[in-house]
């Protein structure tokens, strides 16, 4: 049945397509099941990425070049260092990702590229390569939000999951709740009203000299430490159940360390990791379960980079058990930036017709749904 | 000039100021050129243009021999706007690159004058991405090296050489009062379609530069200028180099 499906709605959009004037496919091909294979590009931020994806599902590779090392050095992300080294990786990223897919562009069905949200100078660069192979080689562009990317990570080890489903996203830039109402059809129901809970990871890990990034160094510490050891704060916001607010947290975990010495108490670390990732692993999973239950949805999953804590994960595990929902999480290399996630979005984006010009240009603030 | 040289067909791409401009070189012909100095983003801009100006001049991105495009100094934004999308047309097509110099592409524009040419890019705080070029035997040659450099410096450099110079790029509309002043009648300045970047004489360039193409892999930027927060370590590190992180 959900191939009948498929075929049905790729007809349509050759039509579509045929009726914008674009090159057609053979519409025999389209009678049988056909593979669409995309490439996709991801630079939003400091990891350039290229992988190859097969009908949304199927990684065929998945090439990521970090330059955490060099951030490192200043403590976060430079976006002018970030934009120079996307720029000198891009196109060894995108021929490996090629040649380990063992294809070529000429096998290539659509182009997929991260346009938003993310650092301006740091999207432009894929957003730009993107753009000119999908010239060069005549291949339909498809321009993917980050966000809808990570949410759709969990497609690639779940075959069983199909929207709709509840999907909290949670990185260095972004908390979100969100209800996948349909392949490509995001709700918002909660967010964060100041800091994302990426950042809040990463603000505490620097307050007690962890470095940057925060999120496993802290996720690693905070194993030695006592998460009861500390009652921080579990902020709730009126009217808001699914919203979060990490700011008043991040403050009492600096408030708590200053207190300690003017007091001369010695700052347990681990206690202090733990008590904190405590509070945002409970708000995170409260309001996500909060939310399945009030939308009736019986599907969770969690994405983004806070989605690899290994604490998040097993207090999801749990509740999810608890209550008798699915629970779903991408494995780390998929929490973190990549572009196979981008593949797997530009596919859905790409079979409900979503097509980008070369005109195309990096939206540094693009909303989810945003087309 | 080779008569390979003579015969290439070349796709020539600015971008590295507010001027947006592509333009194709074949057999040494000039066949187009499309220029658009008009506030609007590259990203938005660019790749529509090389689309325009093919499509009309009734091409295929295959029949190239190579892309030109101007390498640095410039706005960093729109330098790798050019950069990623050469990179990427370079990439589908197989298609080496041939970097040049924005100064040097600059001063291309008015290679028939026998006065000191002295192209001038905006660089913010009363610095300018500068170099000079005197014409000798049909060729640029470089009279100062480029760098980025105080205006204030770049005068005095000049008034040592006296001779004639003619200045252009976006970087006179900021300092011609000053220069005017400065070097009263022994300045001149391009007038305005020659003022500004221009895909043509990046083009001409290219055609002479052609021994040192590259991939379009290897291809890479020359800013001229480290990123701030990298400066900023330096002094912190007494002058250290980045660990090299590749």
């Amino acid at each position: 049945m959900g191939v009948n499906f498929v075929t049905h709605v790729i007809i349509f959009i050759e039509n579509r397509l045929y009726s914008c004037g674009r090159k057609m496919e053979n519409k025999n091909q389209t009678t049988k099941e056909k593979e669409v294979k995309i490439l996709a590009i991801e630079s939003s931020c400091d990891e350039t990425a290229a992988a190859v994806v097969v009908n949304g599902r199927k990684v065929c590779s998945n090439v990521i070049s970090s330059q955490i090392e060099l951030h490192k050095l200043f403590g976060g992300v430079v976006p002018e260092i970030a934009s120079r080294k996307h720029l000198e990786k891009i196109n060894q990223v995108i021929e490996e990702a090629l040649s380990e897919a063992g294809m070529t562009l000429d096998d290539i069905d659509a182009v997929g590229v991260t346009y938003g949200p993310g650092l301006v100078g740091a999207l432009l660069v894929g957003v730009a390569a993107a753009k000119a192979i999908s010239f060069a080689k005549n291949k339909p562009l498809v321009g993917v939000h980050h966000i809808e990317g990570h949410i759709s990570a969990n497609y690639i080890e779940h075959e069983a999951l199909v929207p709709p489903f509840i999907c909290t996203v949670a990185s260095g830039g972004h908390s979100h709740i969100v209800l996948v109402e349909d392949y490509g059809k995001y709700k918002i129901i909660g967010r964060t009203r100041d800091d994302a809970a990426g950042e809040a990871f990463d603000k505490v890990a620097r307050s007690i000299g962890l470095g940057y990034p925060g999120g496993p160094k802290i996720d690693k510490l905070a194993k030695q430490g006592n998460s009861k050891a500390i009652m921080f704060p579990r902020a709730k916001i009126e009217d808001a159940p699914y919203d979060f607010s990490f700011s008043g947290l991040k403050s009492a975990v600096l408030n708590y360390l200053n207190q300690c010495e003017m007091k001369n108490i010695e700052v347990n670390k681990a206690d202090v990791a733990a008590s904190f990732q405590a509070s945002v692993v409970e708000v995170l999973t409260m309001h996500t379960l909060q939310a399945a239950q009030d939308f009736g949805i019986k599907k969770v999953a969690i994405a983004g980079g806070v989605a690899a804590n290994t604490s998040f994960r097993e207090s999801m595990e749990k509740v999810c058990k608890e209550k008798g929902f699915e629970f779903y999480y991408p494995s780390p290399i998929y929490c973190t930036d990549n572009a196979a996630m981008i593949g797997v979005a530009a596919y859905y984006e790409y079979i409900n017709g979503t097509r980008h010009g070369l005109d195309l240009n990096a939206v540094p603030n693009l909303k989810i749904g945003q087309r | 000039m080779s008569i390979v040289q003579d015969n290439l067909k070349l796709l020539a791409i600015e971008s590295s100021g507010n001027v947006a401009s592509v333009a194709i070189l074949e057999q040494g012909k000039m066949i187009a050129e499309l220029t658009m100095n008009n506030k609007k983003t590259h990203s938005t801009t660019l790749l529509p243009m090389i689309d325009q100006m093919i499509k009309m001049c009734e091409k295929d991105l295959a029949d190239f021999d190579a892309i030109a495009v101007t390498r640095g100094p410039g706005s960093f934004t729109g330098l790798r706007i050019g950069a990623a999308t050469v990179k990427g047309l370079g990439l589908a097509m197989e298609l080496p690159v041939i970097p040049v110099s924005t100064l040097e592409c600059l001063a291309m524009n008015v290679s028939e004058s026998n006065d000191i040419i002295c192209p001038i890019m905006d660089a913010r705080r009363n610095q300018v991405y500068t170099a000079a070029y005197e014409v000798k035997d049909g060729r640029l040659q470089e009279v100062l090296k480029e760098e980025p450099m105080d205006i204030k410096d770049l005068i005095e450099k000049l008034k040592v050489l006296e001779k004639n110079v003619l200045f252009l790029g976006d970087g006179v509309a900021v300092y011609r009062n000053v220069i005017a002043q400065e070097l009263k009648e022994r300045a001149c300045f391009a007038k305005e379609h020659n003022m500004v970047q221009r895909a043509s004489s990046l083009a001409v360039l290219a055609k002479e530069k052609w021994e040192q193409r590259v991939t379009s892999k290897e291809f890479h930027l020359e800013y001229l200028r480290a990123s701030q927060a990298e400066r900023e370590w330096k002094e912190e590190h007494q002058g250290e180099e980045l660990p090299c992180l590749s």
